[in-house]
């Protein structure tokens, strides 16, 4: 295709605009609930219904949410914000007008660093979700739920930092940690409560100048935003290779067909008069608050993955799965604490741990949400095996009395009874522990030599490459309860002894 | 407690022909209201001037069970699920809602000609207006129907009336009362207020509706002082400001000569009277009609025909809303979102709305300026002329003029009254006081001083 190769003397330059649903208890201009998922306009109420003479009341949880968020990513909170009106009519939007922020915005500055990238942030405000219009439910009418009318959203804009899809792709996956370390957003895509606007322009290598860019619209996943960004930037670059002009324009993600289309003129170009609110006064906060949201902030993503292979001595690729979600690190970090071993709390998060829970029912992370930021559970409450329970485990397999072998099943058994019993118990039980007896592991190692007659020989005679071989055989045998160590010192000895 | 007061009220009502077939002042009743009375007397901890008082309200306030139309086709027959704060806290103090008054559409107007249900007739010259846009509330006490009633005010559409029917109209200080159930004209300009028989009446109402709401984010948390009680304080020593902007040479004459005898009557009374200049209000008119119609087009937006209110069909979304809010809204509702639309546009913005916006500032500042001068209040005229005959003023803008002398204290967020002071060729005239921010304790004073040497309850 020659696409391809026209594309490979433009460089992509990519900003996002970024919808995040913050995780407050109701709604951002009345008391109604924020949940989702109750029956169609349930959670309303004369303010999100927009009913005459009704007015909106800040939620002060949201705009402490959203200071967070903004000074999670570096940004200057201002100590003045305005909220403005932007006007559309549609039947989703009830007031004819989306309470938001424009010149006046909370917070502008900040930058987001992605490896070696520092992608600058040019502002954060807050503003309230229109509801949802819903066309294939009735055969000729359309239906409108307004439970989401009013929810509070986070705004965050970048600069035209980002040069490829998957540079940003990483950026909305540092966003999203930040999010979910901050407790500012469950980002759950499901729900919709993340949301990518991307403004999309190519140029020559070596050109400074920006080209003419295009919005692309409803991008509601990572996976989206990646293809549409390489979609779109194709296009551009064919036009531009043709010695066309690109069009600015509004395009819509078609994430059926794979491809983007420019939206109807009507979609795209709006004068949505924005002016200030009357209805609100401005957005006044004091710098003690802001010094406060900055005391009570979490540690960041970046900070702990630092503080992961400085403490802990994890493997990059160890860390990049446990920061990535912040129970999961939650949780290793006080397995790790409570085990005094990290390495194993490391490989037992990563492998046996996190394989659980991706086979677990979604439900009971979904039932007890871990990321719910202020007042949250302690570490591991969604886990099914408690952190003591875990490291106990792991001391039972350093101490040698259970090997990696039995740990697993006992583990298995752990998930299945909860914080029931201790692990001890469960090896017990099912009678998992480790056996180190010299003459319990000699008959083990007799057996298999009877049965086995011809490698036990060779073994003997100095074929040490089948070792490995008899210990297994040995360790089967034992219904994994051989200490493997011991084992490997037996064989040593009938080695030396042939 | 008894009915009684209720009951002669819906007696007055039918004796002046308040309906539609009569003065046009009622757009609906409360057939339960002589029943709430009643109960008045069985509640405990009640008392106070509203006891059982029946109240007018302008029907742009929300309250359950009677419609609330704003004086348009596009809210006709619907009823608020919730009620104004406004009319929570009437009730709470016994009184009774009785009627629900006629309007200028969307309160935009200075004569009520703008319902949609009718004009509103003089109750003292059944073919005079009675000014606008609260002029069903204003006849409603002047044809002696109730003592009390409440308006809303955005640029004089209390006073203006007010002084058109012989009345007491007040407008509080921009956040003295709760707007949460007012229906929206222009946000930052609105503010509820209260018409009486006399200042006392005027008085104990706004006593009863002030103070912050947590509803209202631009209600402010300041005292309520007893204004009943700050009424009948002296005005000896009292330094009235004369602001030479509002006597121009055209004013009536009949007018001028009944400010005068104001002025005596101050001076009479001990006290100070002192020129001073207001040199920002010549603006005042095309400010306000740049700001209201903007904030308005912002505020109608949400008669779109798709939860409440008037629907007219038509082929797909765009039709429906092209077709409801063309039927829906009257001429002048629709010349004023037109407007508010065009300044609000890109490209005119700065040219119009951020311009009106630092003229208003400098309107703000000329009366901080006069009262940190050592002015405790403002004595003006309330209207230019008196009560005109229906269908006399066709042109708009000429019709805006009536609020030259009002819209500022609108603009500014200062409180104001206008008070009976006579009247001219046997029309009522209204004299205006101006007081600082939440200063209505001093107006409310020099208002009860002028009522009891001018003023006598009308009608």
């Amino acid at each position: 295709m020659t696409g391809h190769t026209e594309a490979g003397s433009y460089e992509m330059v990519v900003g996002l605009e970024v919808h995040v649903q913050l995780t407050t208890a109701t709604k951002a201009f009345c008391p109604c609930s924020a949940a989702y998922g109750a029956p169609p306009n349930e959670n309303t109420c004369p303010v999100c219904l927009a009913l005459p003479g009704a007015l909106p009341v800040i939620n002060a949880h949201a705009v402490e949410l959203a200071a967070r968020a903004a000074l999670a990513l570096g940004c200057t909170v201002h100590g003045t914000s305005i909220f403005a009106r932007k006007h559309y009519f549609y039947p989703d939007l009830p007031k004819g007008y989306q309470i938001s922020q424009y010149d006046r915005p909370l917070a502008t500055g900040g930058v987001l660093e992605i490896g070696e990238s520092r992608i600058r942030i040019t502002r954060v405000h807050l503003e309230e979700d229109a509801g949802k219009s819903i066309h294939d439910r009735y055969p000729s009418a359309s239906a409108i739920d307004l439970n989401r009318s009013g929810v509070p959203l986070l705004e965050i804009v970048s600069e035209p930092d980002l040069r490829s899809p998957s540079q940003a792709g990483r950026y909305l996956r540092a966003l999203r940690e930040v999010m979910l370390y901050t407790g500012v957003s469950d980002v759950n895509m499901e729900e919709g409560s993340l949301r990518v606007d991307a403004n999309v322009s190519a140029r020559r290598f070596g050109d400074a100048n920006l080209g003419t860019k295009t919005e692309v619209k409803n991008l509601n996943s990572f996976s989206n935003v990646e293809r549409a960004l390489a979609s779109e930037f194709e296009r551009q670059c064919a036009v531009l290779s043709r010695g066309q002009r690109v069009e600015q324009q509004t395009m819509l993600w078609d994430a059926a067909r794979d491809m983007v289309r420019p939206a109807r003129s009507k979609e795209a170009s709006h004068d949505y008069r924005y002016f200030p609110e009357p209805d609100l006064p401005p957005l006044v906060l004091t710098d003690d608050w802001i010094d406060r949201v900055r005391g009570s902030m979490p540690e960041l993503p970046a900070a702990r993955r630092a503080r992961y292979a400085r403490d802990y001595a994890v493997s990059d690729g160890d860390i990049d799965v446990l920061v990535a979600t912040p129970v999961l690190a939650e949780y290793f970090e006080a397995v790790a604490i409570a085990s005094g071993d990290p390495k194993a709390a490391a490989n037992w998060v990563t492998g046996e741990v996190l394989a659980e829970r991706k086979t677990a029912v979604h439900a009971i992370t979904r039932a007890s949400p871990v990321s719910s930021g202020d007042g949250a559970a302690a570490p591991g409450s969604s886990f099914p095996v408690p952190v003591d329970r875990l490291a106990e485990l792991i001391a039972l397999i350093r101490a040698g009395t259970v090997s990696h072998t039995a740990a697993k099943a006992i583990y298995a058994e752990l998930v299945r009874v909860g914080g029931a019993e201790t692990a001890k118990r469960v090896a017990e039980r099912l009678g998992l522990q480790q056996v180190g007896d010299d003459a319990a592991l000699r008959a083990w190692i007799d057996a298999v030599w009877l049965e086995h007659a011809a490698e036990a020989r060779r073994f003997e005679s100095g074929e040490q490459k089948l070792k490995g071989v008899l210990v297994g055989l040995v360790m089967k045998k034992s219904g994994g309860r051989a200490d493997p160590r011991r084992v490997n010192q037996l064989l040593d000895e009938r080695a030396v002894r042939g | 407690m008894s009915a009684d007061a209720v009951r002669a009220a819906f007696a007055r009502a039918r004796e002046m022909k308040a309906g539609p077939d009569g003065l046009n002042i009622v757009l609906a009743e409360n057939s339960d209201a002589e029943r709430e009375a009643g109960a008045m007397t069985a509640a405990e901890g009640l008392g106070g001037p509203l006891l059982a008082q029946p109240i007018a309200v302008k029907d742009n306030i929300a309250t359950l069970d009677i419609p609330t139309t704003c004086g348009s086709r596009i809210l006709e027959g619907y009823v608020s699920p919730y009620e104004a704060t406004v009319i929570a806290r009437l009730r709470a103090a016994g009184a009774v809602i009785a009627f629900k008054t006629n309007m200028d559409e969307f309160a935009m107007g200075s004569s009520t000609e703008n319902s949609a249900f009718g004009t509103v007739h003089h109750p003292l010259d059944p073919s005079r207006v009675p000014g606008g846009s609260s002029g069903g509330s204003a006849a409603a006490v002047a044809a002696g129907m109730v003592r009390i009633a409440l308006g809303s005010e955005t640029g004089g559409s209390v006073r203006q009336p007010a002084a058109f029917c012989g009345v007491v109209g007040v407008k509080p200080t921009y956040g003295r009362v709760s707007r949460y159930g007012l229906v929206a004209f222009a946000s930052s300009l609105d503010q509820v207020g209260v018409l009486g028989r006399t200042v006392d009446d005027a008085a104990a109402a706004l006593g009863v509706i002030a103070g912050r709401d947590p509803l209202d984010s631009t209600s402010v948390d300041i005292p309520v002082p007893d204004y009943r009680a700050a009424s009948r304080r002296s005005v000896r020593g009292l330094v009235i400001g004369r602001p030479r902007e509002y006597f121009p040479e055209r004013l009536d004459p009949g007018i001028r000569a009944r400010c005068d005898a104001a002025i005596d009557a101050f001076r009479s009374a001990g006290a100070i009277v002192r020129d001073v200049s207001l040199p920002h209000t010549d603006y005042a008119v095309p400010v306000y009609y740049i700001i209201a119609p903007a904030e308005a087009s912002s505020n109608l937006a949400r008669f779109d025909g798709v939860r409440y209110g008037l629907r007219v069909t038509g082929s797909g979304l765009s039709a429906m809303y092209d077709a409801t809010r063309s039927r829906g809204f009257g001429p002048e509702v629709t010349r004023r979102i037109l407007l508010g639309t065009y300044v609000l546009s890109a490209g005119y913005y700065d040219a119009y709305y951020r311009r009106a916006q630092r003229v208003r500032a400098l309107i703000e500042q000329d009366f901080r300026s006069v009262f940190a001068s050592g002015v405790d209040v403002l004595f003006t005229p309330t209207t230019p002329t008196t009560a005109f005959k229906i269908g006399a003023v066709s042109d708009p803008y000429e019709m805006y003029l009536n609020d030259i002398f009002t819209a500022t204290a609108n603009l500014a967020g200062v409180p104001a009254v206008s008070v009976p002071i006579g009247s001219s060729q046997g029309l009522p005239v209204g004299g205006q006081l101006i007081a600082p921010h939440f200063g209505e304790a001093t107006m409310f004073a020099a208002a009860y001083a002028l009522e009891g040497s001018l003023g006598s309850a009308s009608a």
